[in-house]
């Protein structure tokens, strides 16, 4: 039980850090500004690549579906980010990770605490595009049709997958110096390809498709958008064959797999840390 | 060579080998730097096929994405190390050594271009290779004149923005993060710029990049003018104006913000 209080106070703590650090530089209205712009350009990017080829009507089911898909997959950057750039900005901005790391507290529930920040301003990214979508596209999105129980357990399902990339990802940086501070953007960046998020995997090369059905991602988008436009919207065909219940069995099936191999991974990463001296190592150049 | 070209130099190779030095000394960068950034275009490469857009487009994504690692650069390897160099300590040093600072952060460009080209070269490269893209070699000369041109309007740019950064404490951080994917979008990174209407396509023309794009895509397809947003001549004409405004501005800025973060005491401020 002690364990357990341990560890929800300094995810508690961590999270409260976190917002502290992301936020505290300027007045609330600019904060919010700054969060969202970026995502939301992100999504404005593929608005126009579809907008310039197809010419199409934004109430397209087909467009619907993907900016849906588009919409979410803000939350691969910003979680996994979360996670792993508290390791570079401890390490290397703060000189703290040493303290932190010697204090009586779980390390990787601090470093997932760490993490909410982004969670928070990626919540508020999604339901602005969300937003945007509706308003300036006229995206037939009704509440009525949503799913919301499928909506929320596939949130709670796919964000607990990407705190455990995030948390692989955050041991992969202890190993690596600073010039990688990118590498939770490049990570989501890449899986990009993968998931399904924006075309379907059958346009993807024969011998790339298993990756994107090994990523939870993929089912957990698919279960969004099932969530959100109801039964009998336009989809990609890849998982058409799957029921809900399937995919989400699909998808705890695989955070649990993530989980075990993040945990494995991240303790690996750490003594490695340990042994060659890099959990203060910063690096100027 | 008189005293102060030999100083800028020696400064600028100074900061260049550091950075040269750090990013040999971890090769596992080289999967972060290029494998992940390719597969990242190629992403926006399927997302054409999957919409059976025309074969130019995949070449625009793969001018685009390539150019990517030159915007990252500059923005995180210069304008932003400034802030990062501040907090640590390092600024106040630099001001103390008798290089020039414009000197300075070309170097710390100069060293960053080890990843930066290669993530270039190697999208370039995977486009040829993984998606048959064909490139006109008609222009190269033309073509190497707008790559100088762009970069130095960009790397002058950078130095504007590190001016700023020596006055500013995180908002400055959180500024440079601002100006990744809006500036992706405006500058017609992954779509012929030409795309956001004229009003738009001019604004983000103050950005070297979206000019430079365009210039460098119309020269690599000249059989699709139409995606073009100007003329090559005008936007060459563009691009040299802005080179000099950018320049000679973060020169003027440089020496200005430098006065001002000492009078107020900023240049060991750490706001942390």
């Amino acid at each position: 039980m002690t364990l357990w209080r341990t560890a929800w106070r300094s995810f508690r703590v961590a999270a409260w850090l976190g917002w502290q650090v992301e936020s505290n530089w300027t007045d609330p209205f600019l904060f919010f500004i700054y969060s969202v712009l970026n995502p939301i350009a992100s999504v404005l990017i593929l608005v126009v690549m579809v907008w310039i080829i197809s010419q199409s009507d934004t109430a397209d089911p087909l467009f619907v579906y993907i900016y849906v898909g588009n919409a979410f997959y803000i939350y691969v950057g910003s979680v996994i980010t979360g996670v792993s750039w508290a390791v570079i900005d401890d390490r290397e901005h703060y000189g703290t990770l040493k303290y932190i790391y010697r204090a009586p507290i779980p390390f990787i529930m601090y470093l997932l605490g760490r993490g909410v920040a982004r969670l928070i301003t990626g919540t508020l990214a999604v339901i602005i595009t969300l937003g945007f979508g509706i308003v300036a596209l006229r995206l037939p999105l009704r509440f009525e049709q949503m799913d919301i129980p499928l909506l929320l357990v596939s949130l709670a399902l796919g964000l607990t997958g990407l705190a455990f990339i995030g948390l692989f990802l955050g041991g992969a940086t202890m190993l690596m110096v600073r010039h990688a501070w990118h590498v939770g953007e490049a990570v989501a960046g890449a899986l990009y390809l993968f998931t399904g998020a924006v075309f379907p995997l059958s346009v993807l090369p024969p011998l790339l498709r298993p990756i994107g059905f090994a990523l939870p991602m993929t089912y957990w988008l698919e279960l969004i958008r099932r969530a959100l436009l109801g039964r009998g919207a336009a989809a990609f065909p890849t998982l058409a064959g799957y029921s809900n219940g399937q995919l989400v069995g699909l998808l705890a099936g695989l955070t649990l797999l993530y989980g075990v191999g993040a945990l494995l991974f991240f303790r690996w990463a750490e003594n490695r840390a340990r042994e060659r001296g890099l959990l203060d190592q910063e690096t100027h150049y | 060579m008189s005293a102060g070209v030999t100083l800028f130099l020696r400064t600028m190779m100074g900061r260049a080998y550091p950075r040269i030095v750090g990013s040999v000394r971890q090769t596992s960068g080289f999967f972060w730097e290029t494998v992940l950034p390719i597969l990242s275009v190629t992403a926006f490469v399927f997302v054409y096929r999957a919409l059976n857009a025309p074969e130019a487009y995949i070449g625009f994504v793969i001018i685009g994405g390539a150019m990517t690692a030159f915007w990252a650069n500059m923005l995180w390897s210069m304008a932003a190390q400034l802030y990062w160099d501040k907090e640590a300590g390092n600024l106040a040093l630099y001001i103390l050594a008798p290089g020039p600072l414009m000197a300075i952060l070309l170097g710390m460009a100069v060293g960053g271009m080890l990843w930066t080209l290669t993530r270039a070269v190697v999208i370039f490269i995977a486009g040829v290779l993984l998606f048959g893209v064909q490139f006109s070699s008609a222009n190269l000369g033309l073509l190497a004149l707008t790559f100088l041109l762009t970069m130095a309007a960009l790397y002058g740019l950078g130095m504007l923005f590190a001016s700023l950064f020596l006055m500013f404490g995180r908002e400055a951080w959180h500024l440079t993060n601002l100006f990744q994917e809006p500036v992706y979008l405006l500058s017609g990174f992954y779509f012929p710029v030409k795309a956001l209407g004229p009003w738009l396509a001019a604004a983000a023309s103050l950005i070297p990049l979206t000019l430079g794009l365009d210039a460098m895509r119309q020269l690599l397809f000249p059989a699709h003018p139409l995606y073009g947003f100007l003329s090559v001549p005008v936007e060459l004409g563009v691009l040299t104006l802005l080179a000099a405004v950018f320049i000679l501005g973060a020169r003027l800025a440089l020496d200005r913000m430098e006065m001002r973060a000492r009078q107020e005491g900023r240049l060991t401020e750490s706001r942390s």
